[in-house]
């Protein structure tokens, strides 16, 4: 049994320019210990998947309207709010993707990491201090005594990113979703911090679902991958099978614009056009205006639905959208 | 978060800043409601003065404190009376001119709409008198505000560093005195006059004026386009009037609205204290006050300029605020 | 921090002599005579009473020596109030006004900071429209609007309290509401605005994620933060309720320091308004600094300049 299975999710958000249905029946699972990527465009929907089953979405004005997602067996949709609260911070952790907003610049950085403990673990102050000085000396923060004392802004990005990760990791969760983790930071900054990442996963055992627009770093550390389009989930496989055999016009599309799989001097290739306004989508292949190859042989009456090519790898059978000869 | 609610449709025809902050204000039924509300007060107070029977002034001591609607009837002579105004010498002329040349209606009937105050005024006249001084002392307090506030502002943002420092340094050792009291010493010690009222309710207000368009300055000023400005050689001055403050125009704007209720509430408070507007002249602040005195045995005194004050100035308000959204405005938060 | 706090006490003593300067010179330069009085006196008498006040030595030597009394702790005689001495007056009428004003400033807070929070946590909601239509209507009716509404109501109509005066234990309760409903309405509009801001943030969103309770997201996370404007507010609020007091002193009655100073200063008796003028700046420039430390302390990033 996977530790997270989601089957057909829908959330939308009700706002005054009319329905925005922002994830439309997403489906993917995460095995214990497992790394998964979610990659997409901004507003692909990635972000609102993860937020909408822990509760984080702000209702109204969104609303879940349907699916499942089943944490070790129970159903997170289902849970009450309380229970849902139990869970985030302790079984399920997360972290954001620009450090230096995510921390609470009024409070001292030792209160926030201990704070999980103190809540979940009903922890006083003086039981949670020597764990948060023994999580922040695991992600590799000198003088751990002294900087718990501190506020936020005296840390730099890079540090900042380590409190965040000792501080979801400081309950041992068996699941962490990293949010865009490295988005904010510096090139040489992000290694680290995925490292670190890797690096407190293995001690663990946790599960990652590593949230990210790009594929260069899903390459790097994820088992197996997601690609999101428009609230919909466009191909998913096996990170090997994938960057192998992508099935998916926008799948190519984004490999094709990877700067550093482009050839030197050329021109970097952009997809073309802007993603679909999610409220004023009808039905049919979400892709087909923005698809160069093919895109007048997408559907355009009905949405393409999700077939499994090989083992684990499954796509939208859209004619437009699929490599001409294997569909 | 990359939430789809973020992507939302862009705007393909160009717009400016301006357009953009009208449609956004009009969809604010509320701040609209409000606008159109102080214009009526404006018309009422100024053109409605204008075509009103009454004289604000004229006093008739046989029709003391009358309650609202109360009917009186006048003679030709009394009719003349109100229209021509016994203040000042030259309309006293113009009155027995009138009432030789035998104008106006015989007898007539008219309707005291508030009613009457304890000397027989009509009291619809004197508040719309009334409203017309307050709102004359709220605008041009404000100018005198607008005035310096930008100026000083606008240098000390633009020169910046160390002159910066010291003229917001003065800036803080003002606010920090207790302006209201040297309002009243001066107001009680130089006699009150209306200038002078303008002038130190307006001293008050320019502080935080000042200190929001200097820190919109110090952005605007880093910015290319005075760079480019500059490199063409044009003087400071021109600089800081011709491409600075155009740029501040929006905060200013918001800003200068929720002023004018801060100045009417003051001249009232002057006024209430006897310290504001003196008699015959009226502004709310003085109708308002004589209205508490009377309280328990006319309450309609009260009520009229009360309920008018009140009303305008919580259309100050909300259109204000209505603006400050409209132009998404922060403002600073004092 | 040590120096930011040298610096604006140092501030604070220079506007407190600014004030005593400013007013002693505006006070000597205005036209008329303090003692001046609708009977004539007998000129020897004049003359004493003049040498009494220093009115008979120049300008800068009377400056020069109210100056040292100041220094003293001598606030001089009153002008007009005959044999009192300023002190006095001021130790009379002081408890009067600080009641009232702590009062007011009490119910201010008590109800405006519970209203702004929870109009801000349930944002856009009947409970935040209401609160916030009140917190209008609030900042629309002046003092002297609603004062005259207040007695009306509960003063005459359901005779709860006193109309006006200084006399029983109750006497406080009109007045400091009067005042307190004004400011309880600024403060509620200026809590909920930060309150929003600061729940609008990222690290309430960690918070979130952390399992952290609402109740505790609200007075943990965000109400430190969130509270800043407000208390930078206080210093100004409670300059507006000690002038304030001015007016609601006149509405009610009440021999407090407002009534005092207004009175003072219609009467032109000079030593009376220079010792109530400096006692209110004093009073208003060491509020400030301390709301400055406050905001200082509230905020750990001011506080390592």
């Amino acid at each position: 049994m996977p530790l997270l299975d989601v089957q057909n999710l829908r959330v939308a958000f009700h706002t005054r320019n009319g329905v925005v249905r922002a994830v439309t029946g997403v489906s993917l699972s995460v095995e214990k210990g497992q790394t998964v990527g979610i990659v997409g465009e901004s507003g692909s929907g990635k972000s609102v998947t993860c937020y909408s089953m822990l509760g984080l979405i702000p209702m109204p004005p969104g609303r879940i309207e349907g699916g499942t997602a089943n944490f070790d067996g129970v159903d997170l949709l289902k849970m009450s709010r309380a229970e849902l609260r139990a869970i985030r911070g302790r079984r399920i952790s997360m972290i954001f993707q620009d450090p230096m907003t995510s921390l609470n610049p009024y409070m001292r950085v030792g209160d926030q990491v201990m704070e999980p403990l103190r809540i979940h673990e009903g922890l006083c102050k003086a039981e949670a201090l020597p764990k948060a000085i023994a999580a922040l000396a695991e992600v590799g923060i000198k003088n751990p005594e002294e900087r718990v004392r501190q506020y936020p802004h005296e840390f730099s990005g890079g540090m900042r990113q380590r409190v965040m990760i000792a501080m979801s990791m400081i309950t041992r969760p068996e699941l962490l979703i990293a949010d865009e983790p490295t988005t904010a930071l510096d090139v040489t900054i992000q290694k680290q911090v995925l490292d670190l990442i890797k690096e407190r996963q293995r001690a663990l055992g946790s599960a990652v679902i590593l949230i990210t627009h790009d594929l260069a770093v899903v390459s790097e550390v994820c088992d197996y991958v997601n690609v999101m389009y428009a609230g919909r989930l466009v191909e998913s496989a096996p990170v090997g099978e994938l960057f192998r055999n992508p099935r998916h016009a926008y799948t190519r599309s984004l490999m094709r614009s990877i700067p550093a799989l482009q050839p030197k001097g050329g021109t970097l290739y952009t997809i073309p056009g802007m993603p679909p306004d999610l409220a004023k989508l009808g039905p049919g292949c979400a892709f087909r205006v923005r698809n160069a190859e093919n895109g007048y042989l997408c559907l355009t009456d009905r949405d393409p639905e999700i077939i499994e090519i090989a083992p684990g790898h499954r796509v939208q059978n859209c004619p437009g959208c699929l490599e001409r000869g294997n569909a | 978060m990359t939430t789809a609610a973020a992507t939302a449709s862009g705007e393909i025809q160009g717009r400016s800043l301006w357009q953009d902050a009208w449609a956004r204000l009009r969809r604010n039924r509320l701040a609209v409601v409000c606008i159109f509300v102080l214009g009526f007060v404006i018309l009422f107070c100024t053109v409605g003065s204008l075509l009103c029977n009454w004289s604000p002034h004229v006093t008739n001591l046989d029709l003391k404190a009358k309650p609202p609607g109360y009917e009186e009837t006048l003679d030709r002579e009394t009719w003349l009376r109100h229209k021509y105004d016994d203040l000042a010498p030259e309309e006293e002329q113009r009155f027995a001119q009138a009432l030789k040349a035998g104008e106006g209606p015989e007898n007539v009937t008219l309707r005291h709409w508030l009613g009457t105050d304890t000397l027989g005024r009509d009291l619809l006249a004197r508040t719309m008198q009334g409203g017309r001084v307050s709102l004359m002392v709220a605008g041009i307090a404000t100018a005198v505000a607008l005035l310096i506030g930008v100026t000083y502002g606008a240098v000390a943002g633009y020169l910046g560093g160390r002159t910066d420092d010291k003229m917001m340094r003065f800036v803080e050792i003002l606010r920090a005195l207790p302006f209201l009291i040297f309002v009243i010493l001066l107001t009680t010690m130089f006699g009150t006059r209306l200038w002078l009222i303008y002038l130190s309710i307006g001293a008050i207000e320019w502080l935080t004026m000042a200190r929001i368009v200097r820190t919109q300055v110090l952005g605007l000023a880093r910015q290319e386009f005075v760079e480019a400005a500059r490199s063409l050689g044009l003087p400071t001055s021109r600089i800081i009037f011709r491409h600075i403050i155009p740029n501040v125009l929006g905060p200013v704007i918001v800003y200068a609205t929720l002023t004018v209720p801060a100045v009417m509430l003051l001249e009232a408070g002057l006024s209430f204290l006897g310290l504001g507007v003196q008699p015959p002249q009226s502004s709310w602040g003085t109708l308002i006050s004589e209205g508490a005195d009377q309280m328990e045995t006319y309450p309609w005194l009260l009520a009229g300029p009360a309920a008018l004050f009140s009303i305008t100035l919580f259309c100050l308000n909300f259109a204000g605020d209505g603006l400050r959204d409209a132009m998404d405005v922060k403002t600073a938060k004092d | 921090m040590l120096r930011f706090t040298v610096s604006r006490l140092l501030q604070a003593i220079v506007v407190v002599f600014a004030v005593f300067t400013l007013t002693f010179f505006m006070v000597r330069l205005a036209p008329g005579d303090p003692l001046a009085t609708e009977k004539a006196i007998h000129p020897d008498v004049k003359r004493s009473l003049q040498e009494r006040y220093h009115l008979d030595k120049s300008l800068p030597e009377q400056y020069a020596l109210t100056l040292k009394s100041y220094f003293a702790g001598d606030l001089g005689p009153s002008m007009k109030h005959q044999g009192m001495w300023n002190a006095k007056i001021i130790s009379d009428s002081w408890p009067v006004s600080l009641t009232i004003g702590l009062m007011a400033l009490i119910i201010a807070v008590a109800i405006g900071i519970p209203a702004g929070v929870i109009a801000a946590v349930r944002r856009n909601t009947w409970v935040d429209n209401s609160a916030m239509s009140m917190a209008l209507l609030g900042i629309c009716l002046p003092g002297f609007v609603m004062g005259p509404l207040l007695i009306a109501l509960f003063g005459i109509k359901l005779r709860w309290f006193n109309v006006g005066g200084w006399y029983e234990a109750t006497d406080w309760v009109l007045p400091a509401a009067t005042m307190g409903i004004i400011y309880a309405a600024y403060i509620a509009r200026l809590t909920r605005g930060g309150m929003l801001e600061i729940l609008n943030q990222d690290f309430i969103r960690t918070a979130r994620a952390k399992g952290v309770p609402e109740l505790k997201i609200v007075t943990h996370h965000a109400l430190r933060g969130g509270l800043i404007p407000v208390v930078a507010y206080l210093g100004p609020a409670l300059a507006g309720i000690t002038t304030g007091s001015f007016i609601i002193e006149t509405i009610y009655n009440l021999p407090g320091l407002g009534s005092h100073f207004v009175n003072a200063a219609v009467n032109k008796d000079y030593t009376l308004v220079l010792a109530t003028t400096v006692l209110f700046a004093t009073l208003l420039v060491f509020v400030n600094f301390f709301t400055d430390i406050l905001v200082a302390w509230l905020n750990p990033k001011v506080r390592l300049t």
